[in-house]
């Protein structure tokens, strides 16, 4: 065995095969009214994604799969994120699927799983709450046994794509008398129903994302995931279905705008700005950030696919990647000055306004999917064994 | 996908570890000082093959790969070695490049131990090649004006700075330099030499913001204030996790960076700017905050970590800063700007 950063033949042919693909359904008038809706979905793109099999090809070829491995999946997901593709939707619906595919019954398994696959519906995440964000565990939304159902009550934030949502996967408070974490369970919730309330929130992205109320909601017990108060167990099959987030790709996609905008620029001597001494210090360091970031994320997937034990690996992917995007985006800004400002598909923009876009975007990134200060609380007291923060 | 080294690449990171261990306590570098010259250390290295390894087998080396000698720096910098293990590999392997009867004697008597050849990974101005890496204890050193690369031998007549790093830096005259190449092929040797450096830097500049981590999390874990252990508090562990997620990145990238010397070369080039760029800047930042968090002790020169803080900058700094080296990543890139005499930029 040698050291080989490479992905590998198997990984790099999928790559070729999906970017391909890709371009045949993904175009920049897809991409334009994606963003103006702020929906992250479209019912054309997802047919072409469930006819290419695209669906959940990490799984076995029994449960509908192509039984790709995490590597494949690695060269997938950077393609999806290259092309920009909207798999917001489709996206949550598979990791549901997953979990119910784990933990689920068979009743369950048989009902979600070939729809979802199909793309025929679609699962939401509701874990955040407006007063349970960050400590997600603190979920205050109540869930009553009566008889063979359980009555709902509360509300849950970024709900996205509730809207257009079948299924919520909901985290709710089954025992009050127990420890946070102890007393949460997981359900799935049908949004069609009388007391599901959906009002729409808007964001600096242009996500369109939801507030979702439960008023008195009744689900059958058959629709609970995962045993009673055993809700953070399941969550958290979930959470282990995703190998290290990274934003490398968006960095990518900033450079390239940047690149674009800077090939015929020039400044007030009209000499080239690609001549200029920051410009390219600073494209030097999004180049750089993006090669650390996409390391980052190799090194999480490849000791998946080794089976090796990840302990803070995952979070440093995620932290990392984020940040940098966040840093990279708001220095480029500066540095085209005011071109910078002309907004994402605004006719007059360099690079399709995606500089602009970005900025905006990059904020999220350090927020969603577990803050910044969560991730350096888990790289600090997994990776480097320091006390817990009383 | 492979990111483990090879179990030959293993038994050789033990092999200089266990080497650094006993030859480079931070005892042994503080005794070293302030000259900077372990020759105890240096001794060993050699026997150990440390020059040899780093050229071919046809020039009488080894023929380790540059990831063999990236995997070595990597424990050269964690230990702080007191020995020019860098500069005389860079040194050999641009002989070898060069080739010729004066690079081959010289690189002969490099192999044997009769000189300790360096290089001086900038081109030379005026009448003094300045801040020589190793120039206070090498017989030679490498220089390259910009038109022709040449071999300077290091006389009495030098001049050795007191420095930050308390490394074996000296100022030495242009008086005797032996040329061994011109135009293109000197310019090509020497920019490949400047490359190679950047990655076994990096190497080492990983080890150093890797153990700087090590001793801020163990004073962290131990010391107490305002009933707790100082590392439960979010200003420092938030900090060190910063840290140890860019200290695991620059490892990534250093590696990846020499591996790229064979399996990738069209990329190497910017990748070792890449790699030695980041290293640099996370050397730094690691061995600030770990520096910072040990209070008023870390101001001590009794503490360890001052010594780390002091190398990361100083070894990095004799070669590349890190806006340079970012910039030499848009070169690579872009291709280099046009330079117009006179023009401000």
């Amino acid at each position: 065995m040698t050291m080989d950063f490479r992905l590998g033949e198997n990984a790099e042919s999928f790559r070729a095969e999906v970017r391909e693909f890709l371009s045949t359904v993904v175009d920049r008038e897809l991409e334009e009214r994606v963003y103006r809706s702020g929906v992250s979905h479209d019912d054309d793109f997802n047919q072409a994604m469930v006819e290419q099999g695209l669906i959940a090809p990490g799984w076995p070829v029994e449960f509908g799969g192509q039984g790709r491995d995490p590597v494949e999946m690695l060269a997938l997901g950077e393609e999806i994120r290259i092309a920009d593709a909207p798999v917001y939707g489709i996206g949550t619906s598979a990791l549901v699927s997953a979990v119910i595919r784990k933990v689920g019954t068979p009743e369950q398994q048989a009902e979600i799983i070939p729809k979802a696959l199909a793309a025929e519906i679609i699962i939401v995440l509701g874990f955040t709450e407006p007063e349970a964000g960050s400590d997600v565990a603190n979920a205050q939304t109540r869930a009553v046994r009566d008889g063979d159902e359980w009555v709902i009550n509360g509300s849950k934030m970024f709900t996205t794509n509730a809207h257009i949502g079948d299924y919520v996967f909901l985290l709710a408070r089954t025992n009050t008398e127990v420890a946070k974490h102890k007393g949460l369970t997981m359900f799935l919730v049908p949004m069609d129903q009388p007391g599901v309330e959906v009002q729409a929130v808007f964001t600096l992205s242009g996500e369109r994302t939801n507030i979702t109320y439960y008023n008195d909601v009744r689900v059958s017990d058959a629709w609970r995931i995962g045993g009673v108060d055993q809700g953070w167990e399941t969550m958290t099959v979930s959470l282990g279905e995703e190998h290290g987030a990274s934003f490398g790709i968006q960095i990518l996609r900033l450079l390239t705008a940047a690149e674009e905008w800077a090939a015929d620029a020039v400044d007030e001597d009209d000499q080239p700005v690609l001549h200029d001494a920051t410009l390219r210090e600073s494209l030097g360091r999004a180049a750089t950030d993006i090669e650390v970031s996409r390391l980052l994320q190799r090194r999480v997937v490849w000791m998946a696919s080794e089976g090796i034990h990840s302990v803070a690996e995952g979070p440093m992917s995620k932290l990392f990647s984020s940040e940098r995007l966040e840093e990279r985006a708001q220095e480029l800004c500066e540095i085209m000055g005011p071109d910078a400002l002309r907004s994402y598909f605004d006719p007059t923009a360099p690079a399709h306004g995606l500089v602009e876009h970005m900025q905006r975007h990059s904020l999220g990134t350090t927020i969603y999917a577990g803050t910044s200060e969560i991730h350096r609380n888990m790289i600090a007291q997994r990776g480097l064994g320091l006390p817990r923060t009383k | 996908m492979d990111l483990r080294p090879s179990d030959e690449q293993t038994q050789l990171i033990d092999a200089f570890s266990a080497l650094f261990g006993k030859e480079s306590s931070p005892e042994r570098v503080r005794s070293a000082e302030p000259l900077g010259f372990d020759e105890r250390l240096w001794s060993h290295l050699q026997e150990l093959g440390s020059v040899a390894m780093a050229v071919s087998e046809d020039a009488g080396g080894w023929g380790a790969s540059l990831l063999d000698l990236e995997l070595v720096a990597e424990q050269h910098g964690r230990a702080l070695g007191s020995a020019p293990l860098i500069e005389t590999q860079v040194a050999a392997r641009l002989l070898e490049r060069v080739g010729g009867d004066d690079a081959s004697t010289a690189l002969a008597a490099a192999l044997n131990g009769d000189h300790m050849i360096s290089v001086l990974p900038r081109r030379v101005r005026g009448a003094t090649a300045t801040m020589v890496p190793a120039g206070a204890i090498a017989s030679d050193v490498i220089v390259f004006d910009g038109t022709t690369l040449s071999l300077l031998p290091i006389g009495d007549d030098k001049v050795l700075p007191e420095n930050l790093g308390t490394a074996p830096l000296a100022d030495v005259p242009l008086v005797g330099a032996v040329p061994l190449a011109t135009g293109d092929a000197a310019s090509d040797a020497f920019e490949t030499a400047i490359d190679e450096w950047l990655v076994l830097m990096a190497g080492a500049l990983v080890g150093m913001a890797h153990r700087s981590i090590e001793i801020g999390v163990d004073y962290v874990c131990e010391r107490e204030a305002f009933g707790q252990k100082i590392g439960g508090f979010q200003a420092i562990g938030h900090r060190l996790a910063d840290c140890k997620a860019a200290a695991d990145g620059a490892e990534l990238l250093a590696r990846e960076a020499a591996w790229a010397h064979v399996e990738e070369p069209e990329r190497f080039a910017e990748l070792a700017a890449m790699a030695y760029a980041f290293a640099a800047e996370t050397a730094r930042d690691a061995s600030y905050w770990s520096l910072h968090f040990h209070g008023g002790y870390g101001f001590m020169l009794e503490y360890d970590i001052q010594l780390y803080y002091r190398r990361s900058r100083a070894w990095a700094n004799v070669v590349m800063d890190p806006s340079r080296a970012y910039r030499r990543v848009a070169d690579r890139r872009y291709g280099p700007v046009p330079r117009v005499a006179g023009a401000a930029r």
